[in-house]
């Protein structure tokens, strides 16, 4: 199960509404090992691109760099789907190197309703899993925000 | 003298669950080929015929090796590279 800060679906949806049509992606950090996603990273798609998500080589190197100096892991990492549902393509299982984070999608086909689906993407097996949005237990979100 | 060689998780089941490994060569390719004979089948993780593969990110110390001259890119004893798998994907 996900368990996210409203704040930090809110973000997430803001992001991939922002970039439509083109996908949005980005990371939540949370303390290593204690599966709680807290800090919100919007990433570049480096594709810039409708059907397609890279993070910025560069960037990616500096925000994991940062992540393993405080501690902390990918806990969440999105990305949006902006004309198909939000469901791992098989391009999405194919990359999918963090076993550890939960692996969200977004779409944004429907300007008017949001899915907001959240898996686990292991050994090319994907499990979707139970998101729930609460702010009890306390996570507070203390990410920089939309720039 | 070494190079320090960072680990993402993933591939670290190659390294006894080791974050950083050291090696030595005077290029990335010979980099890798001497991790390769104590952490056999990590060069098949990072490269093929073509050279490194597509969504592996190679860097070395700030800078990504594909800008530099990716397999044949010099390395020196004191340096460190990173591995860091790409995050990608999409609808596809």
């Amino acid at each position: 199960m996900l368990t996210l800060h409203p704040a930090l679906r809110d973000k997430i949806v803001a992001h991939a509404r922002a970039d439509h049509p083109d996908e949005a992606c980005g990371v939540i950090a949370g303390p290593a090992g204690q599966d709680r996603p807290e800090r919100f990273i919007p990433m570049l798609n480096a594709q810039r691109s409708p059907t397609f998500y890279e993070f910025d080589s560069m960037e990616l190197l500096r925000v994991w760099r940062e992540m393993d100096d405080r501690d902390e892991e990918p806990a969440v990492i999105y990305h949006s789907h902006t004309a198909t549902e939000a469901y791992p393509s098989r391009t999405d299982i194919s990359y999918a190197n963090e076993p550890g984070a939960h692996y969200v999608l977004v779409s944004t086909r429907d300007p008017d309703m949001v899915e907001f689906r959240s898996f686990r993407i292991v050994d090319g097996t994907v499990t979707e899993e139970e998101v729930r949005i609460t702010d009890d237990p306390p996570g507070a979100p203390d990410g920089p925000g939309l720039e | 003298m070494a190079i320090e060689v960072r680990i993402p998780t993933i591939l670290r089941t190659y390294t006894g669950g080791a974050k950083a490994v050291e090696g030595s060569g005077a290029t990335i390719a010979e980099l890798i080929g001497d991790l390769d004979t104590r952490y056999g089948g990590l060069r098949d993780r990072l490269q093929d015929e073509a050279g490194l593969r597509r969504f592996v990110n190679v860097y070395l110390n700030d800078e990504d090796v594909r800008f530099l001259g990716g397999l044949e890119t010099p390395v020196k004893d004191g340096d460190t590279v990173t591995v860091l798998p790409a995050v990608a994907g999409g609808a596809g």
